[in-house]
């Protein structure tokens, strides 16, 4: 079913509320003496958007605006984890130090169209919409880096981030040019019903592939396309890093699930997804799995910066998403949607953490950190323990259960040679976790230490994600559950 | 007496959570409470050596309840005649190591805590009867060791707990993936280790061969076999007492203990064809080996180290003897060894506490200034030693014999090794209690009743053993048997 423009704006309200909240939070900048009312009318604008999402899951699944849009049950997901990325966000950023000024109006404002650009790369069913809402998410993205006027280091992130971004969207586009030329059509369904019997130019398809590829790499933070992630991940305030390291990577995600999967592939009765005959795109992509952990990990070994650390092994679990992706089962994609709700629960929390130390020292290296479970900061160093065990993938935390998954879908396909350059990973990615671990728990504070206050605002998110993420590593049942009635893509 | 495994498992858990909300300013209560909380598993151990129906060869006490159904994950766990003798080791050692522990002063409570949880993941390891939960246990085993070497261990200690923690991971990400290959394998898919048991037919060649040395990697680290053992004297001497003990006494135990779980009763076929060189010609090795590198130490306590490595290959040559006195006389050796290398590292440690080193050279003389002490360390190095009449005689001589029906020179091997034992052994015993004694520890106080206490009960096994081994063997055999019938059936 598709249905026309007027029609499918019922269908929207999820996107409406925050079109609506962004609104509202310009005009009340206007008149609101107090700046924190912004954050909580963003806030407010969020979950109420959310809320809205929830109920639209009902909602029959089909084709929006003429087959510009669609949905189904795999964009709730996205949108949903997006809501709640955005939340967090909001959420770090009432309790941030850096985020204290009189722009406070443009940053939530910014913040919640980035968010609206999300929810749209979830539900993108054209390469023209993919496209329009990639690059709305990556221009906020580039304001909301820069958003530290006075901070060189934010405005050069930014920088960076505009060149690399633009470089990479337009050789995005460039691909999807090809793309379209070899199936005469820009719509999802459309391109698989073209190139699905393998009829096309192969080398072609493939250089067009490459091609496209860039756009969601850069998103996803995969190598080569990885560069601009540690400067933008350091230069920008920690909230910021947070929703990029979280949201703009789902979102690259969701669209290249979406875009490689039922646009190109076709989802045979076994659960197994056959690509494009004669094109050997998963080859690629195992490949650039494999680099992607591998550089994101070993370059994360000599950091001492907590923010370009975990910028570096945000690029290796990257990686290990891949892993999913590559085995083109229902499984590897399952384990894909898992991984993203752990990985939001571990790594917002650790930057929360980040953010938390560096509000009380002003400090983001590891040195800052010394001591700091002896010094007043038990709470915060328990809390990041949990965290970095969990991103390391130890039992019985979250972050094992989501690389058991993936490793289990990998195994399941018989890529052995790449489940265990994942392990071995795993085991590399753990020396600079458990570093981080020893700074706070083995290292002795030497007593020139700012000692570290944890407010109740801050405490309440680190508390509750951190019991998340202990709580999905011990029964998961209902999240796996959620992933797998998720994985259903609306194809017409 | 339902669900007692259960509750051994997890009633230190319990104890933990208590002994966490203790006021931190009564050190007394917490050390006490952690002491409290291993009385139950002790009793209940007592209780389950009583009832242990010793004709049977399958699992008793079993309980089975679904825990991640749509994965086919299930809490199973259950005792055979192998693992009780390490679930009544394992019960032990917790026990009597909290009391060796009462004289940690610093940050006591995370102490405690830790060592609660460390307690319940050795339990749960060795009753597990799902692989993934054992996989769980084995690995949630990892995190409380590092803290506890990490934070209250000796000078280098920061790189003795991530050296440990790194070998250890990098062993188990290994197990892994073989225990997802074999998975994999079963149709329905289950964990269940009595169905992978059945299974073990059904395999092809490269896939056991595969699967075994994956699995067994990862055994050996723990053992620790050469080339593996490196972690071992690092973390031994840098550990805490009580830590070493359990280090020593049980966790060791945990890689032989999966061998004959897990690479015997899942791929006999595999393991009739490795075994001569994986664990007959390496133990053998490890036995000499150990012994020589044991009798080059300074240090005391990396002496008593180097004896483990040279003391566990007896029980890597008598499992991989096939012959009923062969692995009986593992079994023992393992049940054996942790009594006896807990008695010599609880004596270090009392030699430790009063003249703060453990320079063999250094001493000299202490007979005559602490006699009953030098009667205990006699006790404990001579059962080491293999003397007859004391319990290590009785499972050495076992392991002999039933490896000469099989590889009479690898046995004439490591017999000789026996005289490289007696020479570090008597040797150390010399240098350090007999001779003029030392001026400057005239005064040392003789030894506690609390240290007595911890070491009364293992000495009163370790003569018991000598004269009586049958209370173990008989536990064992049965199982044995039945385990040792099935690898044969695949022996040329």
């Amino acid at each position: 079913m598709s249905i026309g423009n007027l029609a499918s704006l019922t269908y929207i309200l999820p996107e409406l509320l925050l079109v609506l909240t962004i609104l509202v939070v310009f005009l009340a900048d206007l008149v609101v003496r107090e700046k924190e009312r912004l954050g909580e009318i963003a806030l407010a604008g969020t979950a109420l958007s959310l809320l809205s999402v929830a109920v639209a899951a009902k909602s029959p699944e089909c084709w929006l605006f003429s087959k510009m849009m669609v949905q189904d049950p795999f964009a709730v997901f996205f949108k949903v984890l997006f809501a709640l990325s955005a939340m967090a966000a909001v959420w770090m950023s009432l309790g941030s130090k850096e985020i204290k000024g009189a722009n406070q109006g443009e940053y939530y404002g910014l913040l919640i169209s980035s968010t609206l650009g999300m929810y749209f790369m979830a539900s993108a069913a054209n390469l023209l919409m993919a496209y329009l809402a990639l690059e709305f998410v990556s221009l906020t993205s580039y304001a909301l880096t820069g958003y530290l006027r006075h901070n060189r280091r934010s405005g050069e992130a930014a920088l960076k981030y505009l060149i690399y971004g633009g470089v990479a969207s337009g050789t995005m586009i460039y691909g999807m040019s090809w793309i379209f030329g070899l199936a005469g059509s820009m719509d999802f369904a459309q391109i698989n019903a073209a190139l699905a019997h393998g009829d096309a130019n192969k080398l072609a398809l493939f250089v067009a592939m490459v091609l496209t590829l860039a756009g969601f790499g850069y998103k996803i933070a995969a190598v080569p396309f990885h560069m601009w992630v540690p400067d933008v991940y350091t230069g920008a305030p920690i909230p910021i890093t947070a929703f990029l390291s979280v949201g703009s990577k789902a979102a690259g995600f969701a669209l290249l699930m979406r875009f490689f999967y039922p646009a190109m592939s076709h989802l045979g009765a076994d659960g197994n997804w056959q690509f494009i005959p004669g094109v050997d795109w998963p080859q690629l992509v195992l490949v650039l799995s494999m680099v992607t952990m591998t550089l994101g990990n070993l370059t994360a070994l000599s950091q001492r910066n907590l923010k370009r650390l975990l910028a570096y092994s945000s690029i290796a679990h990257a990686g290990y998403m891949l892993m999913g992706f590559v085995v083109l089962s229902n499984e590897g994609l399952r384990a894909m949607l898992f991984y993203m709700v752990v990985y939001y629960l571990m790594n917002i929390g650790a930057f929360l953490v980040v953010m938390i130390v560096a509000n009380s020292t002003g400090r983001e290296d590891i040195d800052g950190f010394r001591g700091l479970a002896w010094r007043g900061g038990a709470a915060p160093a328990i809390a990041m323990a949990i965290f970095l065990f969990s991103l390391t993938g130890l039992p019985p935390l979250a972050g094992f259960v989501g690389k058991f998954y993936l490793f289990a879908a990998v195994v399941r396909q018989q890529f052995y040679g790449l489940a265990l350059v994942g392990v071995l990973n795993s085991v590399v990615s753990l020396y600079y976790y458990a570093r981080i671990v020893r700074t706070m728990f083995l290292d002795f504070p030497d007593g020139t230490e700012t000692p570290v206050t944890l407010s109740l605002h801050n405490g309440a998110l680190m508390w509750g994600l951190a019991a998340a993420t202990l709580i999905m590593g011990i029964y998961w049942a209902p999240v796996i559950g959620l992933a797998d009635r998720s994985l259903h893509f609306f194809m017409g | 007496m339902d669900h007692i495994l259960t509750y051994m498992t997890f009633i230190p858990i319990a104890g933990a959570l208590i002994v966490l909300c203790l006021p931190s300013n009564k050190p007394d209560w917490i050390r006490w409470g952690a002491a409290a909380a291993t009385v139950p598993p002790l009793l209940m151990a007592i209780w389950l050596f009583v009832n242990f129906d010793r004709t049977k060869a399958g699992f008793q006490f079993v309980e089975k309840a679904a825990w991640i159904p749509s994965f086919n994950i299930e809490y199973f766990v259950g005792v055979d005649g192998i693992s009780i003798t390490m679930v009544l080791l394992t019960a032990l050692l917790s026990f009597l190591c909290m009391f060796a522990s009462f004289g940690i002063e610093k940050a006591v409570k995370g102490y405690f805590a830790l060592f609660l949880l460390l307690d319940a993941a050795m339990m749960g390891v060795f009753v597990s009867l799902d692989f993934f939960l054992f996989y769980i246990f084995w690995e949630l085993m990892l995190l409380p060791m590092y803290f506890l070497i990490g934070i209250w261990g000796g000078p280098r200690r920061e790189y003795a707990a991530i050296k440990f923690f790194l070998y250890t991971l990098a062993g188990s990400v290994l197990m892994l993936l073989a225990l997802l290959a074999l998975y994999f394998h079963q149709t329905p898919h289950t964990f269940d280790m009595t169905k992978l048991m059945e299974a073990h037919t059904t395999y092809s060649h490269n896939f056991q061969v595969i699967v075994w040395l994956a699995l067994f990697i990862g055994f050996a680290i723990k053992i620790p076999a050469f080339p593996f053992h490196t972690w071992l004297p690092d973390a031994h001497v840098e550990a805490p007492t009580a830590i070493s003990v359990i280090l020593a006494g049980v966790l060791l135990k945990m890689g032989t203990y999966g061998i004959l779980r897990i690479n015997f009763g899942m791929l006999p076929e595999a393991t009739a064809q490795l075994s001569y060189y994986c664990l007959g010609a390496l133990g053998a090795f490890n036995i000499v080996y150990g012994a020589l590198c044991a009798m080059a130490q300074k240090d005391l306590k990396k002496l008593v180290a180097y004896s483990s490595i040279s003391h566990m290959g007896y029980v890597m040559l008598g499992m991989a003897a096939f012959t009923p006195q062969g692995i009986q006389g593992a079994v023992l050796q393992m049940f054996n060894h942790g009594t006896v290398t807990a008695m010599l590292f609880l004596l270090v440690g009392v030699i430790y506490d009063r003249a703060h080193h453990r320079d063999i050279e250094g001493f000299g003389g202490l007979a005559s200034i602490m006699p009953v002490y030098t009667g205990m360390t006699a006790l404990a190095f001579f059962a080491a030693l293999g003397l007859p009449g004391l319990s290590a005689f009785i499972s050495e001589v076992l392991v002999l014999l039933g490896a000469w029906q099989r590889y009479p020179g690898l046995t004439a091997i490591a017999a000789s090794a026996v005289i490289f034992t007696a020479g570090y052994i008597l040797w150390t015993m010399q240098r350090v209690f007999l001779g003029k004694a030392n001026e400057k520890y005239l005064s040392l106080p003789e030894i506690s009743g609390r240290e007595l206490f911890t070491l009364a009960p293992l000495a009163v096994i370790v003569v018991v053993l000598g004269f009586y081994p049958k209370a173990v063997l008989d536990l064992t055999s049965t199982s044995l048997d039945s385990l040792n019938a099935l690898v044969n059936k695949f022996v040329l």
